[in-house]
């Protein structure tokens, strides 16, 4: 009965928006995917890159002039040196990886006020020539194909780019530290050096998506960031429960998963949409993605305990 | 030992002490003074009972933790102040656990990359090559497990008996000063344990190497290998080589036992091998 209150039309409006910000977002996702999976470490740093990466862009765009496609370059690069903080708290002074992190995203707050000077700063798509803006999603069709396209081809880039590089003697280096250290070791891989690395690409990759999202929404704010990690886990979990399947075993599985891994971001924003839609208050959003997150991570655990039974026996 | 003029010396352990957990309820003296030379080409055995300091004089070598005292001299090079991974390229390593020895979630081919690069720096460069690949094929196809059909499928889902003959091909890829096997067969059952250990024996020949091996099984450490260490709480209590070696028998080596440990050992687990 409620259903018949609510407008299909209003949904069909929502999911551009839902699109863009999934695939902004999935750059996030990227990263989270390298520690949470690749690197097997807990980071909770991309909650406080989020902000820096928005803040650093738009406090250059404004402030210093610079071209907006060029503060996404600092701002990778700036996600980077938080990576590398989070890292060397863990490998050098050997605190534990997850409050290692947490360490340095509470720290960033402070940065990111310091860069911004208070806690929103905006920025103004008539002034500027943004990279990406909600305003091109609601311009003429062929402004919207340039924003997906355009979109949708730099997430491709960066998969490739992240393909290539998990693939050289390096990237095998990372993968293998966070796979079986004991082994890394073993085989003279410097463990603590690729780990501080794989967390610098990490949160570059949660920096851009910052400088990225700040120029999407118009503005940068201190508390941007915050649950982004959440947001990423789902984008992650979402895209292996689903499409796990799909690039096992294949040729490029890993350029595959990456795929899955952003498209898991943009099913994300789509469910959220959906429940936004269907009238739930948006103070709940935050309870509503952790439900999520739980829920796929779960999958796997409760498909083991029950599943086995009836193999099993 | 006598015509030292020609051989080198393989490893120098000069009086290592160490001790875990000290002034602590848990303290233990796992190494206490321990001296051995190894000659280049010498394949020693290792046996003792449990926490006699077998795998703790491994681990030693391998760096997994400093030493309190004493140093570590690896083919004339002094290791002692080395981090673990940057001794790997001195050493190669095999484990009890089947599962340490290779990264699960990579390929056959790509674990064997991995190692193929021990003690070099990890560049930009792609991880495998394709004259890379046809080598691994060759060097998998002496194992006689079909395991060259399967260069890109993941080391995960091989039996713990593959994982170790892989782990032993990949100790040998780039030659090490110094192969230790840490009872890498004792996780497996009785006939693959059997055909690693025959598989170790062949790759320790074909490369000439130096090589180490602990073992529980006191047949194994009598029949392989030119040298026999007998370890008890930290110290080397017997070192046989040669044609004494090749004339022992399980019943001199309990009864060596039984002679440092006052009988109780009969409640050890090594009696049971």
């Amino acid at each position: 009965m409620i259903l018949l209150a609510l407008n299909p039309l209003s949904l069909l409006r929502a999911m551009p928006g839902a699109c863009a910000q999934g695939l902004i977002w999935g750059i996030m996702a990227l990263g989270v995917y390298i520690t949470f999976r690749l690197l097997d470490f807990p980071d909770l740093t991309v909650d406080g890159t989020l902000a820096t990466g928005g803040a650093v862009a738009v406090m250059l765009i404004r402030g210093a002039g610079m071209e907006p496609w060029a503060a996404l370059i600092i701002a990778f690069a700036v996600g980077m040196l938080a990576g590398m903080v989070t890292g060397l708290l863990h490998t050098v002074l050997g605190i534990p990886g997850i409050l290692a992190s947490i360490l340095t995203q509470i720290s960033l707050y402070s940065v990111n006020l310091g860069i911004m000077g208070k806690s929103n700063q905006p920025i103004n798509v008539d002034q500027y020539r943004l990279v990406v803006s909600s305003r091109y999603i609601s311009g003429d069709a062929l402004m919207k194909f340039k924003f997906y396209g355009g979109v949708v081809l730099g997430c491709l880039i960066l998969v490739a780019i992240l393909y290539c590089y998990f693939g050289t003697e390096q990237g095998q280096a990372i993968r293998a530290t966070g796979c079986n250290m004991r082994m890394a070791k073993a085989q003279g891989i410097n463990t603590d050096f690729h780990t501080v690395l794989a967390l610098m690409i990490s949160n570059g990759l949660v920096g851009l998506c910052g400088g990225l999202y700040a120029q999407y929404q118009g503005s940068s704010d201190v508390n941007m960031g915050r649950g982004a990690i959440v947001i990423g886990l789902a984008a992650v979990i979402i895209g292996e429960v689903l499409f796990g399947k799909f690039c096992a075993g294949r040729k490029m599985a890993f350029a595959f998963t990456m795929v899955s891994v952003i498209i898991g971001a943009v099913i994300y924003y789509a469910v959220i949409a959906f429940v936004l839609w269907l009238k739930m208050p948006s103070d709940y959003l935050k309870l509503f993605s952790a439900i999520v997150v739980a829920v796929f991570l779960s999958i796997p655990h409760l498909k083991g305990k029950f599943g086995k039974k009836g193999v099993a026996e | 030992m006598m015509n030292g003029g020609t051989k080198t010396c393989a490893l120098e352990l000069k009086n290592i002490h160490k001790t875990f957990n000290p002034g602590t309820i848990n303290e233990k003296i796992a190494l206490d003074g321990l001296d051995l030379k190894l000659n280049d080409g010498d394949f020693v055995t290792i046996i003792g009972g449990n926490g006699a300091g077998k795998s703790t004089m491994l681990n030693a070598i391998a760096g997994v933790w400093p030493v309190d005292q004493g140093s570590i001299i690896i083919g004339g090079v002094d290791v002692t102040a080395l981090p673990e991974h940057k001794r790997a390229k001195f050493l190669g390593r095999v484990f009890q656990d089947p599962m340490t020895g290779t990264a699960a979630t990579m390929s056959i081919e790509e674990n064997m990359a991995l190692a193929a690069r021990r003690g070099k720096r990890r560049t930009l460069r792609w991880g495998v090559t394709k004259t890379e690949k046809e080598q691994y094929r060759e060097h998998l196809k002496m194992l006689n497990l079909g395991l060259e059909d399967r260069l890109t499928s993941k080391v995960g889902l091989l039996s713990g008996g593959q994982r170790q003959a892989v782990t032993l091909l990949m100790a040998s890829l780039q030659k090490p000063n110094l192969l230790l096997l840490d009872e890498h067969t004792a996780a497996l059952d009785p006939k693959t344990a059997a055909k690693v250990l025959e598989l170790s024996d062949e790759i320790i020949n074909e490369n000439n190497l130096t090589a180490m091996m602990v073992t529980h099984n006191m047949k194994d450490a009598i029949t392989h290998g030119n040298r026999l260490i007998m370890m008890h709480e930290g110290k080397i209590i017997y070192d046989v080589q040669g044609e004494e070696k090749k004339n022992l028998h399980v019943s001199d080596l309990m009864a060596k036992f039984e002679e440092v440990s006052g009988g109780e050992f009969a409640n050890d687990r090594m009696i049971l091998s």
